[in-house]
Order: structure tokens, then C-alpha cells, then sequence
């Protein structure tokens, strides 16, 4: 169904490069998410590059970031493909730039304004009816959710909708890093668990994956049934690639301090998985 | 109203196939059977489900398609406010979202059914158009607009049945953004309403010419957001006394608008408001009963003026 095959070692080359960029970004604002983009960067590179269809900016598909603050991830990979340019991303949060701490549609490559959370699926079931029923066309909806939009009401009623309206061009990822802002989620909700059995039970193929490793994320997504709405759980660990970001709080937000930073550069590495 | 709201829609979109309709269980009649039924791809019933329903539209509406999202106003204003303001007005997308029953017309219902503050929630919303239109003539040519010129998001409050033609021998023609008068007076007395009190506007009117030989002149401020300033300003300046009538809270609403404009304008002429009381009252009667209550009645606001 999707014509790129993907080439698991440069995925992975891509990461490490994608990372290092955001690193270098974090050192001219006090603040811009890392954590958050780190959890979901392989899966949004497995979308980018390999999922969606076409010439960057002239795809038959989207991509929408339903957990707007991870769009850093986004951000630098529309840099690698040629739709953002680098100084986009040099003015990210300035005075001069476009590109604040959450996408704003308008942007190019941005295709919706999201950052309070519980908004996208509506916005992709929206978009997945609008192609599949309404213009008729092929065209294949994807969307980053985090595991926190999960708990928002409105993302349920979207997904019954979703389930309901047959959209079986909408693929949403889901950002399972368990993790928020008071802890571990297992923790402080334990009944959010399970996740793929509700999923399930609202009509949704689901499969779930180490979020990570970008070949099973790309043949997850790449061999589902099909005739249904499909979500894939990836399961990622917040600020992954940075040790000490790694399960720590602080890190959904704050960027790392000069010798935090070069700490970090030493420590990027290819992730496998 | 509601049916010809149903008509407009069925009628613009035979030939427009942007035109889609979005609701939540609640349905108006007429023609929206024949739209479904013609149009199935461009008909959602979301269910009880209001975030979903002014999610999917914006969904749509970037897209390439204009929504239409039908259900009881409290219901689709304020239950997906957030919805609203961010996928609607932060994005300015064309999607209309109709307030339908606003108001305290759903009067042995109950307060949850009430909507008292939307024109003022609507109308603090950047992007946001807002609309009431006052008979189905000017529904109907609302909708339009809507439906094929609007560049992004619209409140339109509507009544819920049985309002009469108002309009048909208005002296100005409706334009979306100009005040319209349906009657000019004699310049003492300028009554300024939208949406369903203007037929309480003709029987004060009416009062009013009875007992004085005076006659009022009656405007349709059926675009309260983006207002027409310098109409209201025109119909303030050419009147001895201007008033306002509105179903809608005292804050917030076309009263206190025009109040604000009067106040900075150095306007000297006089200028009453009649509106709902900023109370929820708990009462079980008719619609003119409660909204007696509030103090909104042809007799008790002829009687006052």
C-alpha cells in the first residue's frame, strides 16, 4: 500500500540528527517541550518518511499533531524535508519567527492549530470523513496523539464518531509514554488501563508496538486489516534519547542548561528500539 | 424558523456541494429529511455529542467544506465552547454554528435550557460573527450569506418556530453588518432588537402609536457582531430616546454594546435597555410568562416608556 519501503538504518541516522537539532534549538529558549517531542519522534519520522505519500508538502495524505506540544518533532522534520526552512526553526518562540510552542495552522506543513489537548481526533475524523466519504478520494489521515488526550471526553466521542462514520483512512498514533504531570499515569489513574481493549470495544483495529523501533512501528501500520479506524499504541518512553530526561517530570518542559546539553549530545546514540 | 432554517439549507445545498449539516440528536424538520435523504455523505448526526460534532466540522471545514452545526443553543455554544473558540475562530474556518431555541423559550424546561449570555460568549470570541436573525425571510437570507460569503466562523442565534413575517415591508433591504429598519418614525422613539423580540418591538410599537400618535421607528440589528457602528450611532443621534431590547443577560449584549458606543461617542439623547435579569429564575409558566419575570413584556416596556 505505501511505495517507500522504509530503510530502518537511516530512520534511525534521521532520529539521531532530529534530536541532536532540538537539543540545539533548547539552547536558545528557556522552554520548548523536548520531552515530549523525544517520546514521538520515531513515529512521526515513520509518518513523514515513510507513511505518507508523495513529495513533502504535495502529499495526498496529512499529518496533524493532535498533542501540539510535541510539535518540535514536527518542526524539525519539516526543516529536513524542505517545507519549514532553518531559519524558521532558528526564530522558533522569537519576536521575528513563526513558529511558536504549538502549531498554528497557516504555517506551511502545519495543517492544524492544536496544543490544548483533546482536539485532534475530532479535527482528523473531520478530515478522514471529508476525503473518504465526501470527496471520495484515497487520501490517508494521520495524527499524534499523547496518552494524556485519552482522558479528555471529547477524544472518546470522536473515536465512537470515527468508528460510526466508517473512516477507515484515519490512522492515529498513540503516544504511550505514561507519563503526566503528576506522575506516572499507571499510578495516578490506574484505571485508564487498559487502553487497547477500549479502543477495541469503540470499533478501532488496534495494534501496539514499542513506539521506538520504527520498523515495527512502519509494519504495524503498514499491515493492518483495514475497513476500520486503526490505532497504534506505541509505547515510548518520555525524553527518550537523554538519560536524564528519561521519566523525569521537569523535562516536559524545561530545556537543559549549557553542560545539560552537552551531556546530552555525548550521549545521542542510534535508537533501536 | 427552524423548518425554513431546514428549507435554506436543503435549497443552497442542491447546488453547493461544500454544504454540509452537522447535529446532535437534534434535528430541525422541513427539508433536512430531504437533505439527509439527497445528500447522505453531507449529513452527520453526531449523537449526544457536541464536542464531537464542532470538531468534525472544523475537521471538515479544513477540508474545503462550509459546515452548518444544528442543535439547541446551550448545547452548541456552550457545551463545546472550547471547541469553538480553537478549532472554529482560532482557525477561522467557515463553519456556521446555529444556536437554535435561545433564549428562555424553552421556559417550563428549565434553566439548563436556557440561553441567557450567548450573544455575549459568542461575541467575545475574536473571529466570531454573530447573528439573529428576526423572522425566516431574514433566516433564510442569513443562512445564505453564511453558506456561500462568510470567511470564517459564525454564531447564528435562531428562534424555535412559528415567527411571524416581519420583514416584508422593511425599509431597508438586509445586508450583512448594516442595521436595517423596518419602520422609520417620526424621530422620538427608536426601538433597537434582533432575533425573536422583534415582535414584541411591533406591539410596543403599536402600544406606543395607540396612546401617543407617535410613531417609533423599529430596526433589526440582526448582525450584533461585527455591529454596525456608525448605523446604531445614526439611529442614536436621529431619535429623542432610543431602547434596546434583548433576550439576553444585561452584560455583554447588543444593551450594553450600544451603551458603550453611546458612552463614547459623547451621545446625548436618551437610551433605555430592556433585557433578561442577570438571575436564573426558577419558574414553571409559558414563555411570556417568564419572560414577564424578567421584565420583558409590550406592556410593562410600553407602560415604562
Amino acid at each position: 500500500m505505501f511505495p517507500q519501503p522504509l530503510d530502518v538504518a537511516a530512520a534511525r541516522q534521521r532520529c539521531m540528527a532530529y534530536r541532536r537539532r532540538i537539543l540545539e534549538i533548547s539552547q536558545q529558549v528557556q522552554a520548548l517541550h523536548a520531552a515530549g517531542a523525544f517520546s514521538c519522534l520515531e513515529m512521526v519520522d515513520v509518518i513523514y518518511n515513510a507513511l505518507m505519500r508523495g513529495a513533502a508538502g504535495n502529499s495526498p495524505d496529512t499529518f496533524m499533531m493532535s498533542k501540539g506540544h510535541g510539535c518540535m518533532a514536527q518542526y524539525v522534520i519539516l526543516e529536513d524535508l524542505g517545507v519549514l526552512s532553518r531559519e524558521d526553526l532558528d526564530l522558533y518562540c522569537k519576536p521575528e519567527g513563526r513558529l511558536g510552542c504549538h502549531p498554528d495552522y497557516g504555517v506551511p506543513g502545519i495543517e492544524a492549530s492544536t496544543g490544548s489537548l483533546g482536539h485532534g481526533m475530532g479535527l482528523a475524523t473531520g478530515m478522514a470523513y471529508t476525503e473518504r466519504h465526501v470527496s471520495k478520494g484515497d487520501g490517508l489521515i494521520f495524527t499524534v496523539l499523547s496518552d494524556g488526550e485519552l482522558q479528555e471526553g471529547s477524544t472518546w466521542e470522536c473515536m465512537m464518531m470515527a468508528a460510526n462514520l466508517e473512516v477507515d483512512n484515519l490512522i492515529a498514533f498513540l503516544d504511550h509514554n505514561g507519563m503526566q504531570s503528576f506522575g506516572n499515569t499507571a499510578e495516578t489513574h490506574p484505571k485508564f488501563y487498559p487502553i487497547r481493549e477500549k479502543a477495541e470495544a469503540f470499533n478501532w483495529e488496534v495494534a501496539e508496538v514499542n513506539g521506538h523501533d520504527a520498523d515495527a512501528v512502519f509494519n504495524a501500520v503498514s499491515e493492518r486489516k483495514g475497513g476500520r479506524p486503526f490505532m497504534l499504541i506505541g509505547n515510548t518512553t518520555k525524553g527518550r534519547g537523554v538519560s536524564y530526561m528519561e521519566g523525569g517530570a521537569i523535562w516536559h518542559y524545561r530545556s537543559p542548561n549549557p553542560e545539560e546539553y552537552k551531556q546530552a549530545l555525548d550521549e545521542l546514540t542510534e535508537i533501536s528500539s | 424558523m427552524r423548518n425554513k432554517f431546514a428549507d435554506a439549507i436543503y435549497e443552497i445545498g442542491k447546488t453547493n456541494p461544500q454544504i454540509c449539516a452537522l447535529v446532535a440528536d437534534i434535528s430541525p424538520a422541513g427539508s433536512m429529511v430531504k437533505f439527509r435523504e439527497e445528500f447522505p455523505e453531507r449529513f452527520i448526526n453526531c449523537g449526544v455529542a457536541e464536542q464531537a460534532m464542532i470538531g468534525i466540522a472544523a475537521g471538515m471545514a479544513l477540508k474545503g467544506m462550509r459546515p452548518f452545526c444544528y442543535t439547541i443553543a446551550t448545547f452548541s455554544l456552550y457545551r463545546p465552547f472550547e471547541m469553538v473558540r480553537d478549532d472554529l475562530a482560532y482557525q477561522n474556518l467557515p463553519v456556521t454554528v446555529i444556536g437554535m431555541g435561545a433564549g428562555v423559550i424553552y421556559s417550563t424546561l428549565g434553566g439548563t435550557h436556557h440561553t441567557m449570555e450567548d450573544i455575549a460568549v459568542a461575541s467575545a470570541i475574536p473571529n466570531m460573527t454573530v447573528l439573529a436573525p428576526c423572522d425566516p425571510e431574514e433566516m433564510r437570507l442569513a443562512t445564505t450569506w453564511c453558506a456561500t460569503e462568510s470567511m470564517g466562523p459564525v454564531y447564528m442565534r435562531l428562534g424555535k418556530a412559528g415567527e411571524p413575517d416581519l420583514t416584508s415591508d422593511a425599509v431597508d433591504p438586509f445586508e450583512i453588518g448594516k442595521i436595517r429598519y423596518l419602520v422609520k418614525g417620526d424621530g422620538d422613539l427608536c426601538i433597537l432588537t434582533y432575533g425573536i423580540t422583534m415582535k414584541m418591538a411591533f406591539d410596543i410599537a403599536d402600544r406606543i402609536q395607540q396612546k401617543s400618535g407617535k410613531q417609533p421607528s423599529i430596526v433589526s440589528v440582526h448582525t450584533i457582531k461585527p455591529l454596525d457602528e456608525s448605523g446604531i450611532l445614526g439611529a442614536l443621534s436621529a431619535h429623542k430616546n432610543t431602547v434596546v431590547i434583548e433576550e439576553h443577560v444585561p452584560h455583554g449584549g447588543l444593551a450594553s454594546r450600544v451603551k458603550e458606543l453611546a458612552w463614547d461617542n459623547g451621545i446625548t439623547t436618551g437610551l433605555k435597555s430592556f433585557t433578561l435579569k442577570d438571575e436564573f429564575i426558577h419558574f414553571y409558566g409559558s414563555y411570556e410568562e417568564l419572560l414577564a419575570r424578567h421584565g420583558l413584556s409590550a406592556e410593562i416596556i410600553a407602560g415604562a416608556l
